[in-house]
C-alpha cells in the first residue's frame, strides 16, 4: 500500500449473487429433497390421528400447555422428555455420520436455509428471469415501472412464502384447523401472531436478502463440521491436475491446455458466489450445482465428465500420478463412519426398547424427609410417602396401593379409608401414603427397613412396584 | 506448506500476524453487520430512555413507559387475588365440616393452606409441621385442644393464651415449685413417667401416685389421660411437648410452661384461616 492509496474500508457491502439456472442429477436431487422437506414441514400438522374422545386428534402435536407431546401412536409426558433428548442425540450423531462421510451434505441439500433460499431463488428467477436478466435489472439504476413491478411481485411472493412458513410453525403447537380459523378471524393468542411475525421476518430476510451471509457469518455449523472432515471425506472439488492450465491463462499459451475452458459455468451457478477452482473454501456448502454445470459443458465439448466432482482428498495424489481413485465405498465405509453408525443405531435401538418396555402403570415414590418419621401417641412410628400415579389410559382407573416388607408394617392412605384410589383419564394423581410400625416392632426400632410399594390396576390386574425405605428410631436413638 | 501458493497481486491483505507461516486475512466485515451494530446502539439508548435505567442519588430514572418490576408483581398478585376471589368467598362461607367432601374446594384449600402455613406458621411449627420442643408437632395424633377440623379452626382463629382475644384457648398449670416439696415433685415426676410407659423408679413412683391424685388429676384426669376441654395434655402417651425425661418434667412441674400462639383472625382472612386449618387437618393427625 502506498501513501497515495486511500485506506481500505473496514466494511464491505454484500456482493449480490445471481445464480444461473442449472440442470442435472444433483439439481434434480435437490428439487426432490426440497419438495419432500417442505412437504413434510407444511403438511404434517394437518394429519389427523384418532386417539379417542378426551385427547387431541392431531398426529404430531407439541401441547405445551398440558405438557404432552403427541407423535402418531406415541404420547410422551414431560417426565419422559429423555425420549426427545435421545432423538436429538440421534440427530447429532446422524449429522456426524453424514459429515464425516459426505462432507457438508446437510448444508448443501437439507438445511432450511438452503431449502428456503433455493425456493426464493426459484421465485426470483420465475419473476425476473435468469442470471443475465437479473444482472441487467440489478445494474439498471433507474427504478422504472417495469423494475418496480418485478421487484414488488418478487417481494410479495417471498412474503407469502414467509407468512406460510411462520404460519405452519405454530400449527405444531395447537390444533391446526382451529388455529387456522382463529388466526384469520383475529382470535388466536398473541403468542401465535408474534411467532408468525418473527418467523415471517426471518424467512423473508434470510431467504431473500442475507442468503449466503447466514452460512458464512452467522452459522456455527460450518466451523464444527470442519473438525469432522478428514482426507477420506467426499467433498466437491476441482480436478486441477486435469483442468489446468485452463484456457485464457498465461500457461496455456506455452503448455498443452487442460480440460477447463474457463467458461465460468461453475462460478455462475454457485449460490455462494465462489469459484470452486480456487480449492476448498469455507463458503462452499457442497451443493454440487457446479458439478452439474461443469458436466453439462464437458459433455458438450466432448470431454469426460467429472472435472468437478465429489472427490476425497486422499485420492488426489493417486489421481495426480495417473492412478485410478479408490472406489467410493472404501471412503464411505471406514472405522469412523462405522462407529458413528453403530452409535446412532445403538441410541435408536435403546429408544425403541425404552418405548416398548415403558410401563403401562407409572408410579414414583418420594419418601417425605421433613420429618423422617413421626411418633404417634401410642408410640408407633409413622413414615409418610408421596406416591404419584400416572394414568396414561383414556379412561378412569382404580389403583390399589399396598406395601410389602416387614409384616409389622401397616399402610394407610390419606383422605380415604379405602386401600384404592381412582385416577381420572390421562392425568396424574398425588396420593399421600402412611406406613406405620407399632411400638417395639423391628422397623420402629431399626434405622432403616426396606419397603416395596405395589400398585395394582383393579380392572386389568396390571401391577407395578417401587422400592423405598422405612425410617425408624435407629438414627435418633 | 508446499501447497500454499505464493502471495499474488490482488490477494486480500493480511493482519501482518504470522504463526508458523499461517497468516490471518484482514478481510473487511460485511456492511450489514456494521448497520446491525449501529442498530443495537440506537436500541440501547432508546431502551434506557423507555425503561428505568440511569442511577440517580437515591433512585433511578423511571423511564418513559413507567415500567417497574415491583408494579408488575403487585399487578400479578392483584390479578391472582381477583381470580381466586370467587373460590375464596366459597371457602369462607361453606360449612366447615363439609369442605373436605368437595374435591375442588378442598384441593384449592389445601394448596392455599400450604402457602399460608409456610408464610405464617413454619417459623414455630417447622416447614414440615413437625414442631420443636415447646411448639407442637402437627403431624401426630396428639392434640391439646382437639384435632377435628372445627377445633383446629378455633385454635388458629383465636390463638393460645392470648389476652387480646377473649375466645383464645387458655390453660394455666400452677408452678408447683411453690406448692410441693422437692421430694414430692421427684415422686410425681416418676409416677408420670410410669404412666407413660417410660423407665421410672418404682420406689418414687409409688408415693407419687398420691401426690398426683391430690394435685394433678383434677385437670389431667385420674389416669393422666388429660382433658381437651381444659387443654390439659395427655400424660399417658408417648408424646411430650417439652421433653419426657426427668429433668424436663421436673422443670415443667416446678415452674410450669406457658406456650403462646397469636390469634390469626387479626392477620389472616377467614378463607386463609380455613385453608390452613384444612391443610393442617390433612397432614396425618386430623380427626
Amino acid at each position: 500500500m502506498t501513501d497515495q492509496a486511500p485506506p481500505p474500508s473496514l466494511y464491505a457491502a454484500r456482493e449480490p449473487i445471481f445464480p444461473r439456472r442449472v440442470t442435472g442429477p444433483f439439481r434434480n436431487l435437490k428439487w426432490v429433497i426440497l419438495a419432500v422437506t417442505l412437504g413434510i414441514y407444511y403438511l404434517i400438522p394437518w394429519i389427523r390421528w384418532d386417539r379417542g374422545p378426551n385427547l387431541p386428534d392431531q398426529a404430531v402435536l407439541l401441547d405445551l400447555a398440558n405438557r404432552r407431546f403427541y407423535f402418531f401412536w406415541i404420547e410422551i409426558w414431560s417426565h419422559e422428555f429423555y425420549f426427545v433428548a435421545g432423538l436429538l442425540i440421534m440427530a447429532g450423531l446422524g449429522l456426524f455420520l453424514f459429515t464425516s462421510a459426505l462432507g457438508r451434505v446437510w448444508c448443501g441439500y437439507a438445511c432450511p436455509q438452503t431449502v428456503w433460499t433455493d425456493l426464493f431463488i426459484l421465485v426470483e428467477r420465475w419473476v425476473e428471469g435468469d442470471r443475465n436478466a437479473r444482472l441487467r435489472l440489478h445494474r439498471q439504476q433507474k427504478m422504472d415501472a417495469r423494475k418496480l413491478r418485478l421487484r414488488l411481485t418478487k417481494w410479495v411472493l417471498w412474503l407469502l412464502i414467509a407468512v406460510a412458513t411462520g404460519g405452519a410453525w405454530v400449527f405444531y403447537f395447537a390444533d391446526a384447523p382451529t388455529l387456522m380459523v382463529d388466526l384469520f378471524t383475529g382470535q388466536a393468542h398473541a403468542v401465535a401472531y408474534i411467532t408468525v411475525a418473527i418467523l415471517t421476518a426471518t424467512t423473508f430476510v434470510f431467504g431473500g436478502f442475507m442468503r449466503e451471509q447466514i452460512c458464512i457469518y452467522a452459522c456455527p455449523w460450518p466451523r464444527i463440521q470442519a473438525a469432522m472432515m478428514d482426507e477420506d471425506t467426499l467433498t466437491v472439488a476441482y480436478r486441477d491436475w486435469r483442468g489446468e492450465p485452463r484456457k485464457h491463462s498465461q500457461e496455456a499459451k506455452t503448455q498443452p491446455m487442460g480440460d477447463c475452458i474457463d467458461c465460468m459455468a461453475c462460478v455462475n451457478v454457485c449460490p455462494m458466489g465462489i469459484d470452486i477452482r480456487d480449492g476448498q473454501q469455507m463458503e462452499c456448502i457442497t451443493c454440487a450445482l457446479c458439478i452439474d454445470a461443469c458436466d453439462d459443458v464437458m459433455e458438450r465439448i466432448g470431454k469426460p465428465r467429472g472435472l468437478i466432482d465429489y472427490i476425497a482428498l486422499s485420492d488426489e495424489s493417486l489421481e495426480r500420478d495417473g492412478n485410478p481413485p479408490r472406489p467410493t465405498w472404501r471412503h464411505v465405509f471406514r472405522p469412523r463412519t462405522l462407529l458413528y453408525t453403530a452409535l446412532w443405531g445403538g441410541v435408536g435401538v435403546a429408544l425403541i426398547v425404552a418405548l416398548f418396555i415403558r410401563a403401562d402403570i407409572e408410579m414414583t415414590v418420594a419418601p417425605v424427609r421433613n420429618p423422617t418419621f413421626v411418633t404417634l401417641s401410642d408410640g408407633s412410628i409413622r413414615n409418610t410417602y408421596d406416591i404419584r400415579l400416572r394414568n396414561k389410559n383414556n379412561d378412569e382407573r382404580l389403583f390399589r396401593i399396598f406395601a410389602k416388607g416387614d409384616p409389622a408394617l401397616r399402610i394407610q392412605l390419606e383422605g380415604t379409608p379405602y386401600a384404592s384410589v381412582p385416577v381420572e383419564a390421562d392425568t396424574s394423581h398425588l396420593q399421600r401414603v402412611y406406613v406405620i410400625a407399632p411400638p417395639g416392632s423391628d422397623p420402629a426400632d431399626a434405622a432403616r427397613t426396606q419397603v416395596r410399594f405395589w400398585v395394582e390396576d383393579l380392572t386389568t390386574g396390571d401391577r407395578a412396584y417401587r422400592d423405598s425405605s422405612f425410617t425408624g428410631k435407629g438414627d435418633a436413638q | 506448506m508446499s501447497k500454499i501458493p505464493p502471495k499474488q497481486e490482488g490477494d486480500p491483505n493480511t493482519t501482518g500476524h504470522s504463526w508458523d507461516g499461517i497468516e490471518e486475512f484482514d478481510n473487511p466485515m460485511p456492511r450489514w453487520w456494521l448497520w446491525t451494530f449501529y442498530a443495537t446502539i440506537v436500541w440501547g439508548v432508546a431502551y434506557t430512555i423507555a425503561y428505568p435505567a440511569w442511577p440517580l442519588v437515591s433512585s433511578a430514572t423511571a423511564g418513559l413507559l413507567g415500567y417497574s418490576t415491583r408494579a408488575e408483581v403487585a399487578e400479578e398478585i392483584a390479578a391472582a387475588e381477583e381470580a381466586n376471589a370467587g373460590i375464596n368467598a366459597q371457602l369462607a362461607s361453606a360449612e366447615l365440616t363439609e369442605i373436605s367432601a368437595n374435591a375442588e374446594l378442598n384441593g384449592y384449600a389445601v394448596s392455599a393452606g400450604a402457602a399460608v402455613f409456610r408464610t405464617w406458621c413454619a417459623q414455630c411449627h417447622g416447614s414440615g409441621a413437625a414442631g420443636f420442643p415447646g411448639y407442637p408437632n402437627l403431624l401426630d395424633d396428639d392434640w391439646l385442644w382437639g384435632g377435628d377440623i372445627e377445633a383446629i379452626h378455633a385454635t388458629i382463629s383465636h390463638g393460645i393464651r392470648n389476652e387480646e382475644d377473649d375466645d383464645a384457648r387458655y390453660s394455666e398449670m400452677p408452678a408447683f415449685g411453690e406448692i410441693l416439696e422437692n421430694e414430692e415433685i421427684e415422686q410425681v415426676v416418676n409416677y408420670v413417667l410410669e404412666l407413660s410407659g417410660s423407665e421410672a423408679d418404682p420406689a418414687l413412683a409409688g408415693p407419687g401416685a398420691e401426690v398426683f391424685a391430690d394435685n394433678c388429676s383434677a385437670c389431667h384426669g385420674e389416669n393422666g389421660m388429660g382433658d381437651r376441654e381444659q387443654g390439659a395434655p395427655n400424660l399417658a402417651d408417648a408424646i411430650w411437648l417439652y421433653g419426657g425425661d426427668v429433668e424436663a418434667l421436673t422443670e415443667t412441674v416446678t415452674y410450669s410452661r406457658f406456650g403462646v400462639m397469636p390469634p390469626w383472625t387479626q392477620r389472616l382472612s377467614e378463607a386463609q384461616i380455613r385453608a390452613v386449618a384444612l391443610y393442617v387437618h390433612q397432614l396425618g393427625g386430623g380427626e
